[in-house]
């Protein structure tokens, strides 16, 4: 059955390392939906998170192939993770709208980050299904700009 | 001590054992080019008529030796000539060592002359590659990428060196011969579980591929074979893994494999796939293949594990090992199928020659098999060539195919006999070609007279693209596009002189035992080379369609239809 699965990919900080993974779902017909790549508590040492669909064999077929790139050190399908993505997204044509707005970020506990005449500037950390529905309550003032981090994971205790 | 990066280059080199490279000079590599002149007392280099034959060359020296091929080449098209032999390899996971020049660091990424961003093109067909561009990073950089060639799953690396790398100096402090990183056998469960599936079967048959060669696991293969009482098979790249002697062979299974391997894997009720990754070019439909039988897969590679085949029994590790724990465990059974399937006659089609050609490539590599006892090196081209030289020659050891299996290089077979040689001088290598391949690089025969490198090359010519033919005829309405090459009038006697090498014809049945005795008299002392007339319609049979299960091959094409 096809499902997004996260997967945390601990990798060499090296050049050319994202060209390296991101080849590999390439060209083996891995879809990718998001990708973040940042450094860790290692400088030395990167880690990639990963939201790809497919089945469970599709999964495991990515995850023994990632293996096997030597920049590769370990690769972990998350299950019990905490998930957090961000975004920064800029709606609003009126006065009017930035008022509502501030309201509904207020609800979400979205911050302004830049304010305009007419529109406004949010940024917003969480689950990536409130992202969803802070995104569907802004739409009807019209998004002008948003961009998403891409989903960071780090698996539970 | 303090060295050049050239220097350092070869010292590593000697270090790892590799006193045998292949390659072509050119600009980005002069610094190399001057230390192996200065080493040339140390280092045998063998330069080929093209960096593609020079990469097949130490492609086939790897296989035939069991050690890590090394070439080298200058950046820009140097790298890209190297392409299709790194792929090749990588394909058939061969370990190798790719050495490139490339324009110095200050040059790179401004469009330089002769430069290309090497390492980008040759990623996704390395199982690493690196670019130097720190001289201390030199020695380190070549260690790890013998010892990523040889572990696990082998395979190729490339090592990309600006010029300025090569002659800055540095201290040298050599770093030994690199140590493969050793995979283990398989968990006690998991042996457990394939001892069980072994015990319950009546009816086991084995497969084995290229892992078993790989991993040097003939002899552990073979006791299998005789506790779980199984006929055995081979996959192409598996040639020589099992000896075609042994009575428990019943021939290659998959696409041109025999009607009585195809009867075994519809008939089995258990099936032990060993080192091998279940090639499309084997399993035809997928749904149906095996589909009376379990299935256990032994592979150093996990990946491999339900990618073309669902199995019920994965199990990992290094296959010497874990055949050996199998070995260990298995009780001997006896299974009346076997002794059945063994004696079972299941009418192998057999080739036949016409009032004008004859000879067939089946009678002419049967008698090269009978002279050379099954000894032989048989390096092959891609096409019928390859599957007759695969189908008709009884390999009896491990390392005697070599064959561009996995990526079907046309043109790899000559270089690789060359390589073969190289590291084999003792033995016969004869390289079993199609008159389409030969033509694609047959200008490493200045290669083989210039070194007296002691081949046979044996073009088996019927003035068409044979194997393309065949499928044209069967799926195509007989549009023999672009197949048919009897406007080229090659006389290949006049070809071989011109390069310094004798050449003779077998065009009648009477020919071939003579021509073949005399070439390998010749092969003593130089390389010799046959072309053999053949009707152009003697097609590679048995065959399954592609992707159609292997159940039923066709064993006969009516060629008036």
């Amino acid at each position: 059955m096809e499902q997004e699965y996260v997967l945390s990919v601990k990798v060499n900080n090296n050049n050319g390392v994202l060209l390296r993974v991101a080849g590999l779902f390439s060209r083996r017909c891995f879809n990718i939906k998001s990708l973040n790549a940042a450094e860790t508590e290692e400088p030395d040492i990167s880690r990639l998170t990963i939201v790809v669909k497919g089945d469970f064999r599709i999964i495991t077929q990515i995850k023994n192939q990632l293996m096997k790139l030597y920049d590769v050190h370990e690769v972990k399908i998350l299950n019990d993770a905490v998930t957090r993505e961000h975004i920064l997204i800029r709606a609003g044509k009126s006065e009017e709208d930035r008022h509502k707005i501030i309201e509904i970020a207020n609800l979400y506990r979205a911050k302004p980050v830049d304010v305009g005449k007419d529109s406004i500037m949010l940024e917003l950390t969480g689950e990536p299904v409130k992202l969803d529905s802070f995104i569907d309550l802004l739409k009807p003032f019209g998004i002008i700009k948003m961009v998403r981090s891409g989903i960071t994971a780090l698996e539970r205790d | 001590m303090i060295l050049t990066g050239a220097d350092i280059i070869v010292e590593c080199l000697l270090d790892e054992g590799a006193d045998t490279v292949f390659g072509y000079p050119g600009g980005a590599v002069l610094n190399i080019y001057d230390s192996i002149y200065k080493y040339s007392d140390r280092i045998r280099h063998i330069i080929t008529s093209h960096e593609q034959g020079a990469c097949h060359a130490a492609d086939g020296y790897s296989r035939a030796t069991g050690k890590t091929g090394v070439v080298i080449a200058t950046s820009g098209p140097g790298a890209t000539n190297l392409t299709t032999g790194i792929a090749t390899a990588y394909m058939d996971s061969i370990p190798l060592v790719a050495i490139t020049g490339n324009v110095s660091c200050g040059l790179l990424g401004l469009d330089s002359f002769q430069e290309v961003d090497t390492t980008g093109i040759t990623m996704p067909i390395t199982k690493h590659n690196f670019i130097v561009k720190d001289i201390n990073e030199l020695a380190k950089t070549i260690h790890l990428a013998f010892k990523i060639a040889g572990s696990g799953r082998k395979g190729p690396v490339l090592i990309d060196i600006p010029k300025d790398i090569t002659a800055a100096k540095t201290e040298y402090v050599s770093l030994g011969k690199s140590v493969p990183e050793s995979t283990g056998g398989a968990s006690e469960e998991y042996i457990e579980k394939a001892v069980q599936l072994i015990a319950n079967s009546v009816r086991p048959y084995i497969y084995a591929g290229g892992g078993v060669v790989s991993a040097e696991a003939e002899s552990e293969l073979a006791k299998l074979a005789e506790l779980c009482d199984a006929p055995v098979s081979c996959s192409l790249m598996g040639q020589g893994a099992f000896d075609q002697r042994n009575r428990r062979y019943i021939g290659m299974l998959g696409m041109h494999g025999t009607v009585k391997a195809a009867a075994a894997l519809n008939e089995c009720d258990l099936f032990i796939g060993i080192g091998t990754r279940f090639s499309d070019r084997v399993i035809g439909e997928p749904a149906v293949f095996g589909r009376n039988a379990k299935i256990i897969h032994i592979d150093i590679d996990p990946a491999e594990f339900n990618k073309n085949v669902e199995v019920n029994t994965a199990i990992k590790g290094d296959v010497k090992k874990v055949l050996a724990q199998l070995c260990e465990k298995v009780e001997q059974k006896k299974n009346a199928w076997t002794a059945e399937i063994i004696e079972r006659d299941c009418n192998e089609p057999v080739q036949k020659g016409t009032s004008e050609f004859p000879v067939t490539p089946e009678s002419v590599i049967r008698k090269l098999d009978e002279l050379t006892n099954g000894e032989a090196v048989i390096a092959t081209e891609v096409g019928q060539n390859q599957m007759w030289a695969a189908q008709y020659y009884t390999f009896t050891k491990a390392r005697s195919f070599i064959s561009s299996g996995g990526l079907g290089t046309m043109g790899y077979g000559l270089g690789a006999a060359i390589g073969a040689k190289v590291g084999c001088p003792e033995k016969t290598v004869v390289n079993i070609a199609g008159d389409g391949s030969f033509a694609m690089n047959l200008n490493e025969l200045i290669t083989a007279y210039a070194h007296k490198i002691q081949i046979i090359e044996i073009v088996i010519n019927n003035n068409v693209l044979g194997m393309v033919r065949q499928w044209q005829r069967l799926f195509y309405e007989k549009h023999f596009s672009q197949t048919t090459l009897d406007n080229r009038h090659i006389d290949y006697v006049k070809l071989g002189e011109a390069f310094g090498i004798k050449a003779f014809v077998i065009a009648k049945n009477e020919d071939i035992e003579p021509v073949l005795k005399q070439a390998l008299e010749i092969s003593k002392t130089e390389p010799v080379m046959i072309e053999v007339k053949i009707d152009k319609d003697i097609n590679v049979l048995p065959m399954i369609p592609a992707g159609k299960p292997v159940i039923n091959p066709i064993t006969e094409i009516d060629l008036e239809a």
